[in-house]
């Protein structure tokens, strides 16, 4: 693969994508209004939670902050990347303009995965940092060089999870063609991780762990900015990641065998 | 000796294909149990295209000519037998392969909506691994001889269709690609958008020896641009060959009108052995096999007073219109 290329061409796609964004200034007005009005939502709704009890799944409010901050990211990162792109791939594939993707010589996942970009998801993004920094300073978190390298690959992992199960599904349309539901339905399920993992029942917990792994991707990372994850548990959200990435690719390759372009 | 550049052995492509039965039985039907049966769409073909050829792939809707485009561009696996595109196996889609191909469909388009062209063109350049002043350099060939200015900075969901089409194809050959296949490129221009986009191919084919596969239902695209063509009946080929020999075999004949200069010339002409179509005071139209129109006319001029004549040739469409409904010709 020529980095170099990938590289410039990525470049061209950004520029391409803000400028198609800033042709309609007023939408992305209303996308702030809309990012900052969720996150004063979600704080209020969990401070409901934690209003009789100090304490929810052994996790004090400001601890649970954490979990809601990073949230706020990978939901930034999702409207910022995955969910203009992915989306995009149903109507590649309904109106058969895939066939231009394709026959480009370039990567069509690096192409589909990553064409578009919605600048107003970024300030989604920049809100979650800022939460994200206050909950360090309230916590007393001590920033030092293991804690931002296993921050770091811990956020990679939970962004490349997310990724490979939005491009999951995504891909599936090339069978049944309609996947909005499922898109929706995973969205719906990604909200569980505006909460600790412990808060829920056993059978719950195995289930957003294994089947649809929202504990990898919310609450491990707070637990390393809480200093209360295990070297286990890191190396786990790592494995799943990698595998999750790397079934994502091959199911890719393995659905373009199945696809049969739009009648014309 | 001019090389095959298209190699396609016995192809055949087959779909599974659902059908449902009407109302709301049907639907709960197809919902819980779909019936899906094969159907073989493309069948047995066989083709060799040389460089530099302009093929027309000529036939009704749904007999197979697009699919065969697209997988001579590698977008759908063959079920059956082989193709080789400049060397290549189309359907692996190898970059090189790709640099040297492109796809134009009239009804679908790859530019950016909100952006004016321009932006799409560069963006394509640097998928094609071109440099800034390559790129340049190639639109602004491009854009003179498509004769586009003004529109490549204004936004696409602005321009008209015909505009659109232009920015397509500069897209699409920013690359400089030599063999090209195009899908009704003319599909909803107008009569003059038409003849400028017939000429633009021309002229490219003209200048870059570039291959062209082109399928339309517009026959003035196939009679100005393709000497051969290829013609597509359920999925198998019905004649492959130069297009004024199936001309001349499927209208053998001429029409000539010709306005005698008293109604008994014209009673004398129709009584003299040709074959009369009608006649109208001293009009009369008789028709004339192509193989003795030069003969047939240099006696009616020396035996009669004739006061004008028309010959006229019968509608292209009329006669293409018998290929898309008949199986075989033999030629």
């Amino acid at each position: 693969m020529n980095l170099r290329k990938y590289l410039k061409v990525y470049k061209k796609f950004l520029h391409t994508s803000l400028a198609s964004e800033l042709e309609y200034k007023a939408n992305i007005l209303v996308d702030l209004i809309t990012a900052i009005l969720s996150l004063v939502g979600s704080i209020f709704l969990l401070s409901i939670f934690f209003q009789n009890s100090g304490y929810i799944g052994g996790w004090k409010f400001e601890q649970a902050l954490i979990i809601q901050a990073i949230y706020t990211i990978l939901n930034g990162i999702t409207n910022t990347w995955f969910n203009p792109n992915l989306t995009e791939i149903v109507k590649h594939i309904r109106e058969g303009t895939l066939d231009f993707v394709l026959l480009k010589p370039i990567d069509s996942q690096f192409f589909i995965s990553l064409k578009k970009l919605n600048p107003s998801g970024f300030l989604e993004i920049m809100v979650g940092i800022f939460l994200l920094f206050f909950c360090i300073r309230i916590n007393q978190i001590n920033l030092n060089l293991s804690f931002l390298t296993l921050s770091f690959i811990t956020i990679s992992c939970s962004i490349c999870i997310l990724y490979s199960l939005w491009f999951f599904i995504s891909t599936t349309t090339i069978w049944f063609v309609k996947t909005w539901n499922a898109i929706e339905v995973l969205r719906s399920f990604l909200y569980i991780g505006r909460f600790p993992l412990n808060s829920f029942s056993f059978s719950l917990r195995i289930f957003f762990s294994v089947f649809i792994p929202i504990a990898f991707i919310t609450t491990i990372p707070s637990e390393v900015f809480l200093g209360l994850s295990q070297l286990w548990k890191i190396l786990l959200e790592v494995i799943v990641a990698s595998v999750f990435l790397i079934t994502s690719r091959k199911f890719w390759l393995f659905a373009l065998k199945f696809y049969s372009s739009a009648s014309s | 000796m001019v090389q095959n550049i298209i190699d396609v052995r016995n192809l055949s492509k087959s779909f599974d294909i659902s059908s449902k039965e009407p109302g709301l039985k049907g639907t709960i039907k197809h919902f819980f149990r779909r019936e899906t049966k094969s159907l073989k769409v493309i069948k047995n073909i066989s083709f060799e295209i040389k460089e530099g050829e302009i093929v027309g792939f000529l036939g009704a809707n749904g007999a197979g000519k697009t699919t065969i485009l697209k997988m001579l561009c590698g977008l759908i696996y063959p079920s059956e037998g082989s193709i080789l595109v400049s060397g290549y196996l189309p359907f692996r889609r190898k970059e090189n392969f790709l640099k040297n191909i492109t796809l134009i469909m009239g009804q679908k388009q790859q530019l950016i909506w909100d952006l004016p062209p321009i932006e799409s063109f560069y963006l394509n350049a640097s998928i094609y691994d071109l440099d800034k002043f390559e790129a340049k350099k190639r639109i602004k060939k491009l854009s003179e001889m498509l004769e586009i200015d003004e529109e490549l900075f204004i936004p696409v969901r602005k321009l008209s269709l015909g505009q659109r089409m232009k920015s397509e194809l500069l897209a699409a050959l920013i690359h400089e690609p030599n063999i090209l296949f195009l899908d009704e490129p003319t599909l909803g221009l107008d009569v003059n958008a038409q003849r400028n986009l017939r000429k633009f191919l021309q002229k490219y084919n003209k200048e870059t020896n570039a291959t062209i596969c082109l399928t339309s239902h517009y026959m003035k695209d196939i009679t100005s641009l393709c000497k051969r063509v290829i013609c597509v009946h359920e999925g198998a080929i019905s004649y492959d060959g130069k297009l004024d020999l199936l001309l001349k075999k499927l209208s053998p004949v001429k029409e000539i009108l010709i306005v005698c200069r008293s109604e008994e010339d014209a009673i004398k002409l129709e009584n003299s052995g040709f074959t009369v179509k009608n006649k109208i005071k001293n009009e009369i139209t008789i028709k004339i096999e192509n193989n003795s129109i030069t003969s047939s006319l240099k006696s009616i001029l020396n035996n009669f007073d004739i006061e004008d004549l028309f010959i006229n040739e019968p509608p292209i469409d009329e006669v293409i219109g018998k290929v898309l409904i008949k199986k075989e010709y033999d030629i």
